[in-house]
């Protein structure tokens, strides 16, 4: 990457006629952008963008390329423990075996597809809950008093900063068979034999709603914080009863903060790991804890690739999808 | 009509609590004389004694606090590059390809970003090990700086750096003169989330680390395989305890430095 050349191109990429008329229009500005870079500085400007590029297309794309590369080798016992896809033969061909076996696999073993579908439930599950629960909180935080709300934000994000992993481990002494809900419940003669919920999925629900709570009310409370409440006032002046005013008017002008949050709590809930490993049971397939198990006690590193790649196919669409819908509404802080 | 109604009160004590209580149940109980983790027997500091006498756990932490302090340094540094490129420069070629890759991070699934720097680190066959956890937390953290800082500079009023160019200061002075120390609350901020979202990792550095470097959440996370103990609790208190502070310094340190800027701006006429 020319350092120049970004800079001139921001000038002149618009014009793209071709032909000579082109490279007769292109090539002065390019003189021209090259000199006033120099006069203004502007090399300093194309090294701040060039050193964090670099940095992601060696340490974020390269990684992913590799990844799809191994996912179309084959397992073999070796240090690194996969077949090399390109193989020189008599110094003059390149072989490239490209095998398809992990693949195939993906989708003839019932494994996989449950895992993959397993996830797309659960995640889908737990946002609902999440927005059913984070929705009336991040109103709430949005019509309190303006002194207190700062301090509410303050609460509910610090939770976010503390450990995931010590949040999860929290939940087991909480659900498990002789736990705190448990002794609570009995004590409260709602029950009378301990509820078996640690280990199924529904401690996956609570352990996925829990830790990604925070994520749901932030850009639902700066959507409603911003709210024009004198549209409600004139909802009820014209004798709309509050239910059907929220359902009307609020949950509509609410819908940019309910997708954004809705996102930010589906797509790392579809790959989740320590959850469904630590609270889920057995039976809970997720699909990356069906990676992991791949990866580390199985050492199918080029299955383990291919359950990336198709996993990163899923949640293509929507990760772009999302990006286009907050380049949309502008830059908006996530944490 | 902004009424702050019983439903609402109702709802904020609920959902704190939610968030809360676990946290709260696990620090009481780091203090408990009893073995079982959820029957109260009495005060006890005994579990901490005995975490310092754990080498394995004091290892991990050094490792951990190394890793990073190394990681949300380099992370501060680039993801401030990266985001000052994001929300100034307009229209610079690739500039697509590098949102994507800043927001990527941001919901990718850890499992997939372990597991694809773990073969890279493998393919150039680099030592695995410390620095390859370091070099690992320093990508993804970049990211959440990025962000930090790229909507704290959309905020921004320019024309306080237009005047310091207008005056001869050249864009490189600019911006260690003017616009850092403005955003430094910022900086700190994403800093601090970098070092946090480190020490909390436990998935990308399982996946990179080589032998001999675990790290803290490693080690928890072996030791809850095994069922839930005091120790845990204790290690669990402290970290969460060091967080928590942090974050109370951090937003005291950015209340006065925002009234500091106020103050300042109102003085220079800048205010609106």
């Amino acid at each position: 990457m020319m350092p120049e050349e970004i800079n001139a191109r921001t000038d002149t990429g618009r014009h793209n006629n071709g032909g000579i008329s082109r490279m007769v229009r292109e090539c002065r500005p390019y003189i021209w952008g090259a000199k006033l870079c120099r006069a203004y500085g502007l090399q300093g400007r194309s090294i701040t963008v060039a050193i964090p590029y670099l940095w992601m297309l060696l340490l974020f794309m390269a990684p992913f390329l590799i990844v799809l590369k191994v996912s179309f080798s084959e397992i073999r016992i070796a240090i690194p423990p996969y077949a090399p896809l390109f193989q020189f033969i008599d110094n003059s061909y390149i072989q490239i075996t490209l095998q398809l076996k992990n693949y195939a696999m993906l989708f003839k073993d019932a494994l996989y597809v449950n895992s993959y579908l397993s996830s797309l439930k659960i995640a889908s599950i737990s946002t609902i809950i999440t927005l059913a629960v984070g929705y009336p909180i991040a109103y709430a935080m949005a019509r309190a008093p303006r002194e207190w709300r700062l301090t509410l934000l303050m609460l509910v994000i610090l939770p976010f900063w503390t450990s995931f992993l010590i949040r999860v481990y929290a939940w087991i002494a909480i659900l498990k068979p002789e736990g705190f809900l448990n002794i609570v419940l009995i004590w409260a003669g709602i029950i009378d034999k301990p509820l078996i919920i640690l280990h199924t999925d529904w401690a996956v629900y609570i352990g996925i709603v829990y830790s990604y709570l925070p994520f749901m009310i932030l850009p639902l409370y700066a959507n409603l914080e911003k709210m024009d409440f004198s549209l409600l006032e004139a909802a009820s002046d014209l004798g709309c009863p509050p239910g059907k005013t929220f359902w009307k008017i609020t949950f509509p002008l609410s819908m940019p903060g309910i997708i954004a949050g809705c996102f930010l709590v589906f797509i790392p809930a579809v790959g989740e790991f320590v959850i469904p490993d630590l609270l889920g049971g057995s039976s809970t397939l997720m699909i990356g804890k069906t990676l992991w198990t791949e990866f580390f006690n199985n050492r199918d590193w080029p299955l383990s690739s291919a359950v990336a790649v198709v996993l990163l196919l899923m949640l293509v669409v929507p990760i772009v999808w999302f990006q286009r819908f907050q380049a949309r509404r502008g830059a908006v802080d996530v944490v | 009509m902004k009424k702050f109604t019983t439903f609402n009160k109702l709802s904020i004590i609920l959902g704190l609590s939610f968030l809360y209580i676990p946290i709260v149940l696990l620090v009481i109980f780091s203090f408990n004389e009893s073995r079982l983790v959820t029957v109260w027997a009495g005060f006890s500091t005994k579990w901490y004694g005995e975490l310092m006498q754990n080498q394995g756990i004091l290892n991990a932490a050094s490792i951990t606090l190394k890793v990073a302090f190394i990681s949300s340094t380099m992370a501060t540094v680039l993801g401030t590059m990266a985001g000052f490129s994001m929300s100034r420069f307009g229209r610079f070629r690739g500039r697509t390809l590098f949102n994507g890759m800043i927001y990527a991070p941001l919901v990718m699934p850890e499992v997939i970003t372990g597991l694809s720097l773990l073969l890279m680190f493998v393919a150039i066959s680099f030592n695995r090990g410390m620095w390859t956890i370091t070099l690992a937390h320093t990508t993804f953290a970049m990211c959440y700086v990025a962000v930090v800082i790229q909507s704290r500079l959309t905020s921004f009023d320019r024309s306080i750096e237009e005047a310091a160019m207008d005056l001869g200061c050249t864009p490189l002075k600019t911006f260690f003169v003017i616009t850092l120390p403005i955003i430094m609350p910022a900086v700190v901020s994403g800093w601090l989330l970098s070092f946090t979202l480190s020490l909390d990792d436990l998935v990308i550095a399982s996946f990179t680390t080589g032998p001999g470097a675990t790290t803290l959440p490693m080690k928890i996370y072996s030791m809850v395989r095994l069922g839930v103990t005091p120790e845990i609790n204790a290690i669990s208190t402290i970290m969460v305890g060091v967080v928590a502070a942090g974050v109370v310094i951090a937003s005291f340190l950015h209340k006065r430095s925002e009234a500091r800027i106020a103050k300042g701006e109102m003085m220079a006429g800048a205010a609106p």
